[in-house]
């Protein structure tokens, strides 16, 4: 008996003094976690890392699904006033109660000028309105069959804490003075953060107060910035870190090949493309004068042909890549597999040229980033070599990112002719492609903020505005369908490349879910 | 000798200004730092309103006159990425990379020479075609290639030593250090020696080269003549006299040590000053890079500053070359 309680005790004192099965996740990212101020920039990795520590009214499940998060249950009461009904018994990590004030709060603060997420809550003029301590209420000034598609990164804060340290608004991006919200996190979710060393290194731990289940079994998570390829690599095959993204497409052998590491390869979200600018009357940079030859569909559609995909997966992309035949995921529109990519021909390009008027083709500068995508330069080379077969020449003007979007895009005035582009909806729904892409715009980009090259259709821009306010999933649905057929099929608007493969290298000690909108939501993680 | 310093001192100030001058003029090249700070779906509004709160539109001459007003002040404004002012992120990297640079100078110079000079005494013994074969390899393969091949030698090959980062490290004050834990000490390894490794080569052949010129000198035969040991000749008299070009040699490459410390920084994620320098030129941050700049100046200023006050105590001719000036 005596030998026993000895033995008890002693069992007792070792696993006190030893926590020795602490369970440490360590992981690398190419990037920075900048701020943790959920409203600071609408990023996917800051969502992701931020998804851990805070939660949404919603949330997504492993298959991109909508769940409820803060949220149990919504329903319609009329078209334009959703009904939320909140959790009950959620507690923010100070110990403060969660109540419909903190959704209320959010929401403003979504609002706020320094806020990077104002199009969370679409329209713009909705309301959020409290009903009693756990039912709010959002009053649309239109209908909106989509509200919260977005709302699993439209992180719910607490008020009083906010309003506590002086972050009632988000930091402005302009602002002097550090804010409190930006150094500090105080969520919902299934950990804390307990370090946070901005471009260093953050530490989690879990949340012991968390309301929902752990599938983790992690006792403490450490996050380091490595931002060199090799070093990366490197680290997770030297077992320094247990999980490493991305993995260089030419790393990927090589992690397999390894005896404690591998790559999971999955399909990613955004969408590589190319697009024309179809608005100037004549090119800026081309060598035809007096017109622009991207007006004629002959053209863009001769370049689509000219151009073979198959070849840029297989040998640019090492097979990491699926051919797309639209500028959406197929896994985020069901109707995608009625669409498939007319196979390359450039012989029919060719003669498409011809009657264009361009029997020996013609010059034009391509605009390419060479470091925001996967191999983004050697596509651009490509498709250089690719379209030199129907007589085009292209000069290629890649460059970093920093200066290649602040060209292309808006700030730059759309100075393009020719140009490489990834999107990703954030919406996880075609409205999203339709109103950035497709919807015609103005000189200063009002309407379609990001058709670059200004694809317009009067009969896409309507249908478009239908979308936004069908309720009807199977109508909707239909009514995509037709604008991506005139936007595609008819008017060869863009070509859609691919949307590139997730290299995501672990440890083979690690279980990983890997969801296709490339967050790292590490509380599905294990370490065995 | 008040007037040399004051001399320099001013020389010092127009030094500091012309990079501070460079430094902005190619700022305007890096480009655009408002789209690194917004997410893509950003309207152009907003984006022109930023641009305007950031004083980006202003003309130039306004930039760079606010810019070193402010400067003149120690206050070089928040990063545009982490929204954290600039010195308190200087200051909680600036130990990290001084530590990285004092512990590769220590070994750029405790290995370094001992090699030359027995590379000097032995010039035909094997072991010293070796080191001499080996320093080839110091001086000509870029730095941040020894350090990948580093990488895959000790962390990814034999499991040994961290592949990246500073390992454990203990807060004193304001400065961090690694050099207290046994984490920190092993994560100081890989680094410290690719830094080190070209000036450790550069000593090296100096110590090789001057001794060898010593070693032929008169005093050094009526050393011997005087039946000196071997060992009070070589290292009581020729290393002595050998060490004076060595040690200006050293202090001058401190600055670069310093200076270039960013590239392999970035290869190993040392969290030093070096590589927050790279990431804000990727992102174009532009209060970052002029402050980095600004305070690589001022070292390279400073070391410069006191070389030439040395050499002024050391060497009279320039004593009288100043006060007749």
């Amino acid at each position: 008996m005596k030998l026993r309680a000895f033995a008890l005790a002693l069992a007792l004192a070792v696993a006190t003094t030893l926590p020795a099965s602490a369970v440490t996740f360590r992981f690398a990212f190419q990037g920075d976690l900048k701020s943790l101020d959920p409203y600071s920039l609408n990023e996917t990795f800051t969502h992701g890392m931020l998804g851990n520590v805070y939660e949404g009214l919603t949330k997504r499940d492993k298959d991109l699904k909508i769940i409820p998060g803060l949220a149990t249950s919504w329903e319609q009461v009329e078209p334009t006033r959703w009904r939320f009904h909140l959790r009950k018994g959620v507690k923010f990590q100070n110990g403060e109660d969660f109540t419909a004030d903190d959704v209320v709060f959010s929401a403003e603060r979504s609002f706020k000028p320094a806020s990077d997420i104002k199009t969370r809550i679409q329209p713009a003029g909705t309301k959020a309105m409290k009903v009693d301590d756990y039912t709010v209420d959002f009053v649309l000034p239109s209908p909106n069959p989509i509200l919260p598609y977005e709302w699993d990164t439209w992180y719910i804060l607490s008020k009083k804490w906010a309003e506590a340290n002086g972050s009632v608004e988000p930091q402005p991006q302009a602002g002097q003075q550090q804010s409190y919200a930006a150094l500090h996190a105080n969520g919902t979710g299934p950990f804390i953060i307990t370090e946070h060393q901005a471009g260093v290194k953050t530490v989690f731990k879990p949340n012991p107060n968390w309301w929902g289940k752990p599938e983790h079994n992690f006792d403490e998570v450490i996050f380091t910035t490595i931002s060199n390829d090799a070093t990366r690599v490197a680290a997770l095959l030297s077992g320094d870190v247990d999980y490493a993204d991305p993995i260089p497409l030419q790393d990927v052998e090589r992690v397999n090949a390894s005896a404690n590491a591998h790559v999971l390869q999955g399909p990613e979200l955004r969408t590589i493309f190319l697009g024309f600018d179809q608005y100037r009357d004549e090119l800026k940079y081309s060598n035809v004068k007096g017109k622009n030859p991207f007006k004629d569909v002959r053209v863009r559609k001769a370049f689509y042909l000219a151009i073979d995909e198959n070849a840029i997966v297989d040998k640019v992309m090492r097979k990491a890549a699926v051919a797309s035949a639209l500028m959406i995921s197929p896994l985020l529109f069901p109707l995608a597999k009625d669409f498939t990519r007319p196979a390359t021909d450039p012989a029919e390009a060719k003669k498409l040229l011809t009657e264009a008027g361009y029997p020996n083709g013609f010059e034009v500068t391509m605009d390419c980033p060479n470091d925001r995508y996967v191999n983004d330069e050697a596509i651009c080379q490509a498709v250089t070599a690719m379209l030199a077969r129907v007589g085009i020449k292209i000069n290629l003007l890649a460059q970093p990112k920093a200066k290649y979007f602040a060209k292309i895009l808006v700030s730059g005035g759309y100075d393009t002719s020719f140009y490489l582009l990834g999107w990703t909806p954030g919406s996880f729904d075609s409205w999203n492609i339709l109103a950035n892409m497709y919807r015609c715009r103005d000189e200063k980009g009002a309407g379609g903020n990001n058709n670059v090259g200004n694809y317009c259709n009067p009969k896409v821009e309507e249908l478009t505005k239908e979308v936004l306010v069908e309720a009807d999933t199977a109508k909707r649905d239909k009514m995509i369908e037709e604008a991506y057929k005139i936007g595609q099929e008819q008017d060869w608007g863009y070509i859609p490349l691919h949307q590139q493969a997730l290299a995501w290298g672990a440890s083979k000690k690690m279980k990983i879910v890997q969801r296709a909108d490339n967050q790292i939501l590490f509380y599905w993680f294990r370490k065995e | 000798m008040l007037a040399f310093i004051i001399r320099r001192l001013l020389q010092a100030i127009v030094v500091m200004l012309t990079v501070a001058l460079i430094a902005f003029t190619l700022f305007r090249f890096v480009g655009d730092p408002v789209n690194q700070m917004v997410g893509i779906e950003t309207s152009a509004e907003e984006r022109a309103q930023l641009r305007q709160d950031l004083g980006l539109n202003d003309p130039v001459v306004f930039q760079f006159v606010r810019f070193i007003g402010n400067a003149a002040r120690l206050n070089f404004g928040s990063s545009y990425q982490f929204k954290t002012p600039v010195i308190d992120l200087i200051a909680d990297r600036l130990p990290a990379t001084l530590e990285l640079a004092f512990v590769s100078a220590l070994f750029s110079l405790l290995v370094g020479i001992p090699m030359g000079v027995y590379t000097a005494l032995h010039q035909r013994s094997i072991l010293s075609n070796v080191f001499l074969a080996a320093s080839l390899i110091g001086i000509s393969l870029p730095t941040f290639l020894i350090g990948i091949l580093l990488i895959f030698l000790f962390p990814v090959t034999l499991h040994i030593l961290p592949s990246f980062g500073r390992g454990d490290v203990v807060h004193i004050g304001f400065w961090s250090t690694g050099l207290l834990t046994a984490s920190g000490l092993k994560a100081l390894v890989l680094p410290a020696v690719t830094l080190g490794l070209f000036q450790m080569t550069l000593i090296m052949r100096l110590v090789r080269g001057e001794m060898l010129e010593v070693l032929r000198t008169d005093y050094i035969k009526f050393a011997r003549a005087r039946g000196l040991s071997d060992r009070a000749v070589n290292f009581g008299h020729a290393l002595k006299n050998t060490l004076v070009p060595v040690m200006t040699i050293a202090g001058l490459q401190l600055g670069s040590i310093i200076a270039f410390a960013l590239i392999t920084e970035s290869v190993f994620q040392w969290p030093g000053m070096g590589l927050l320098f790279l990431r804000a030129v990727q992102n174009v941050d532009i209060p970052i890079m002029s402050a980095y700049l600004l305070l690589v100046a001022l070292i390279f200023v400073i070391i410069n500053l006191t070389v030439d006050l040395l050499y002024a105590v050391v060497d009279p001719r320039i004593r009288i070359d100043a006060r007749t000036a």
